[in-house]
């Protein structure tokens, strides 16, 4: 007699886990940039169309696998074929990987949000030099957000062959990341249940709030109209097509074994069609949500930028001819320089060079992604803004919400092929599986609180989860299609839930999808290979800006090392379970 | 006579008191910036406050106590407003050395500040650097109170639930009929079937269940 599987005590659970996993950080801070660097508002007609014709069917697909297997990846493949049980495994490898790194970013949302209660903002004022006579020199050259980002948060290194110590500042708020996120999964699917309620809804009243504090700023009309205005001539950019694509395949969260996971929780009868389209929907939605509110910060900030631009070069004006403090304005500023130009030439010859143009598209050209968006960007716009520690309080603790309702998805993703295999369940309860996991990702989390730990959190970030994710859904797609039998799974899942599955959906599964991501991982090999020696951007300290360097030999193996060490789950566990049958084929051969 | 000594005068001071003059500081006021609708209109009597406030400074400086208004000279006020000074010895012949009146200045910016309505970004003097205020250090960082106090809260979150899980296996470890796990949502002990409880299968109606097959096509054969 076995104990019942646990699951969600209402299907909103369900809902509310999977829109908390979906909806992370991408969504607010890739989802804009790709926005404005692929034309605007022409960016959503590939988005939607990506979202019609890859997105829910990949999702209704691996939340169908999950409710029928009703087990975590590793179980669920192995049940479609014990070949492909390389497939769960590569889920688990690729799960961990990400979980490494990505709570990493919840330490720093902590650090900037216990950061918040101090008036004021430390990241809106540079420190002083040592002799009190000026400002830091670093902090004069970057900006005092930028300073405080890579100086005080980082303490970053010159390169990433300068490793450094283990800062305390940032391992502490590691610990506390780790800490919190055991307590949300220490109880299985009761804690995370009640937990998902509140990462799920929290982010969606700060954006609001955000989105009304937004629209009210001044300059943010500029934002939003430079980013929307559609440039249709992107629609002809194939990379248009193939970023949307990656998109969505990434911000849906597919392929780690998270939405499996989840739905292997479900009642079996449960509506996961219906499900599967809210919560694609609901995550598109929240992308393009985001990205207003983006957009109306951008222009804020850009039209205080130039503002401010504009403010510093009537000074030097104004200092350079002693003219009457207060004349130079905006509106008369190109007249007077002109004046100036031809009544006092060699002067102005003098102070030209040190005259910068100001130009509002500039200030809003400046694309900005990933960390830097989230914690330069959005903090330089902050600290603009009247109550700035209310507005930075309220925003990182979205930013926190996000990031621990995508982390509960990772850890369910790995937890529940542990708790499912028998052999670990019965020496060690659930809590003790889950302390552990937590244990040994917090500890190799340290390596990313170093001083070079940015740069190893940027190679995690970006080449972890890329080829192999591409890899792993196909073959799922391809081995429910093909391995199990697509009429086979089409008539478990009328059974199982009641409803017909419509054509839509295998022709899509069968056909569109494979040969979607096929052609997105051909792109992705290919833009590797064609780039050559892979790149990273270092903090020149001296300069305050970012250069660029190349990666050592070690940090290409560590690249190398990741991406295979998921891939190469596939065929070694095919191989291996072959060959394993085969020998059992051989001793049994005599007795029968 | 009384003219050639006039002239002689006013010759000597154009001379002391000039732009780039040694010992001369050139100070730039910014009253609208500062002021807005409020700023004071420069003249003579401002320019008179301002020689005060010098000379008060100076004579904070030891030796220096007998300077006069009269000792600061005024020259190049432009619109801007901008103007350079220069400070006197009581012969009125030379100028005292500069970095004398860049200590007094310094010392005393703060009250030259106030008595202008001004702060160090509106009222510089250039060549003489302000010193800037430090930021409030509090002893304790206020982030690691914050720190401390969520950390405790989830330490102690944690430990009462992982207790109460322990209680709560105890309780069923005595209790082996009764299944008051909240985690369990069937209400009897279910045949099992792959993990497939078969009763909510059972209430669909009553049809032949195909999620409920035979071993053989559960695996895809080898």
């Amino acid at each position: 007699m076995e104990k019942t599987r646990p699951l969600w005590s209402n299907p909103l659970q369900f809902v509310f886990a999977c829109i908390s996993y979906a909806v992370g950080l991408g969504n607010v801070w890739r989802f804009p940039y790709l926005c404005q660097m692929y034309g605007g508002g022409s960016f959503l007609v590939p988005y939607i169309i990506m979202l019609i014709v890859e997105g829910m069917p990949l999702l209704y697909l691996e939340l169908a696998v999950g409710q029928r297997m009703r087990q975590g990846s590793i179980g669920a493949w192995r049940t479609i074929s014990p070949y492909l049980s390389g497939v769960g495994i590569a889920s688990v490898v690729v799960s961990f990987f990400l979980s490494m790194y990505y709570n990493v970013i919840n330490a720093w949302a902590f650090w900037y949000l216990f950061h918040s209660f101090q008036d004021p903002l430390p990241w809106s004022v540079c420190p002083l030099n040592g002799n009190h006579t000026g400002y830091d020199e670093e902090c004069e050259k970057a900006s005092s957000t930028q300073y405080f980002w890579y100086r005080k948060t980082l303490n970053i290194s010159p390169s990433l062959q300068e490793n450094g110590g283990v800062q305390w500042e940032p391992a502490l708020c590691l610990l506390l990341a780790w800490l919190v996120v055991y307590l949300c999964i220490l109880r299985g699917t009761e804690s995370t249940g009640k937990v998902v309620y509140f990462t799920a809804s929290l982010p969606y009243c700060v954006l609001i709030i955000y989105l009304i504090r937004g629209l009210t700023l001044h300059g943010a009309t500029n934002g939003l109209m430079y980013m929307f205005t559609p440039k249709m001539e992107q629609l002809a950019n194939p990379k248009a097509w193939v970023n949307a694509a990656t998109q969505i395949f990434f911000s849906l969260g597919l392929g780690f074994g998270s939405l499996i996971a989840f739905a292997s929780y479900n009642e079996p009868s449960n509506n996961c069609q219906k499900h599967a389209i809210i919560v694609s929907l609901i995550n598109s939605f929240t992308s393009i949500f985001a990205s207003i509110v983006t957009f109306s910060i951008y222009g804020f900030k850009a039209t205080f930028n130039y503002e401010n631009c504009l403010k510093k070069v009537s000074l030097l004006l104004t200092n350079t001819f002693d003219l009457e403090d207060g004349f130079l304005t905006a509106s008369n500023l190109e007249q007077v320089k002109g004046y100036l130009a031809s009544a006092y030439p060699s002067k102005y010859s003098e102070v030209f060079p040190h005259i910068k143009n100001c130009s509002l598209e500039s200030e809003l050209d400046t694309a900005v992604q990933g960390t830097g968006l989230a914690f330069i960007v959005y903090t330089e716009a902050i600290k603009n803004m009247e109550v700035s520690q209310l507005w930075s309080v309220l925003y990182f603790f979205m930013l926190l919400m996000l990031g621990i309702g995508s982390m509960l998805g990772n850890t369910a993703a790995i937890l529940t092929p542990l708790t499912d295999s028998k052999i670990i369940s019965s020496h060690l309860p659930k809590e003790a599986i889950s302390g552990l996991v937590c244990l040994v990702n917090c500890a190799i989390g340290m390596v990313f609180t170093m001083e070079a730990g940015n740069y190893w959190f940027d190679i995690f970030n970006d080449y972890a989860a890329t080829l192999s994710l591409l890899l792993i859904v196909l073959v799922e797609t391809i081995a429910v299609c093909y391995v199990y039998g697509l009429r086979r799974f089409e008539s478990d899942l009328k059974a199982m839930t009641g409803r017909a599955v419509s054509w839509y959906w295998k022709v899509m599964w069968a056909g569109v999808s494979p040969l979607l991501i096929v052609s997105l991982f051909v792109f992705y090999l290919s833009d590797y290979i064609l780039t050559g020696t892979l790149k990273y951007q270092a903090w020149d300290a001296s300069q305050g800006q970012l250069v660029t360097k190349d990666y050592p030999a070690y940090a290409l193996a560590v690249i190398g090392l990741l991406v295979a060490s998921s891939t190469m789950c596939i065929p070694l566990v095919a191989l291996g379970t072959f060959v394993l049958h085969h020998l059992k084929r051989g001793d049994a051969a005599p007795v029968a | 006579m009384l003219w050639l000594l006039f002239f002689l005068m006013t010759a000597i001071h154009a001379e002391l008191c000039q732009p780039g003059a040694a010992n001369a500081f050139k100070v730039r006021l910014s009253i609208r910036t500062a002021l807005g609708n409020k700023a004071y209109a420069w003249d003579t009597s401002e320019e008179y406050l301002f020689k005060a406030m010098v000379a008060f400074s100076m004579r904070k400086v030891p030796n220096r106590e007998a300077t006069e208004i009269s000792h600061v000279l005024l020259c190049n006020v432009t619109q801007r407003v901008s103007f350079w000074f220069v400070v006197t010895d009581p012969s009125k012949n030379h100028t005292l050395p500069a970095v004398e009146v860049q200590t007094a200045i310094r010392m005393n910016k703060n009250r030259i500040n106030g008595a202008f309505f001004l702060n160090d970004q509106t009222l510089e003097f250039l060549k003489i650097p302000s010193t800037l205020a430090p930021p409030m250090d509090p002893s304790v960082p206020i982030w690691i109170i914050i720190f401390g106090v969520i950390f405790c809260i989830v330490i102690v979150a944690i430990t009462l639930l992982i207790l109460s899980g322990i209680w709560q296996r105890r309780r069923k470890n005595k209790e082996p009929s009764e299944v008051d796990d909240a985690e369990d949502k069937c209400e009897n002990m279910n045949t099992i079937e792959n993990g497939i409880p078969c009763d909510p299968l059972d209430m669909k109606g009553g049809h032949i269940n195909d999620a409920f097959m035979t071993e053989d096509e559960r695996l895809t054969p080898l």
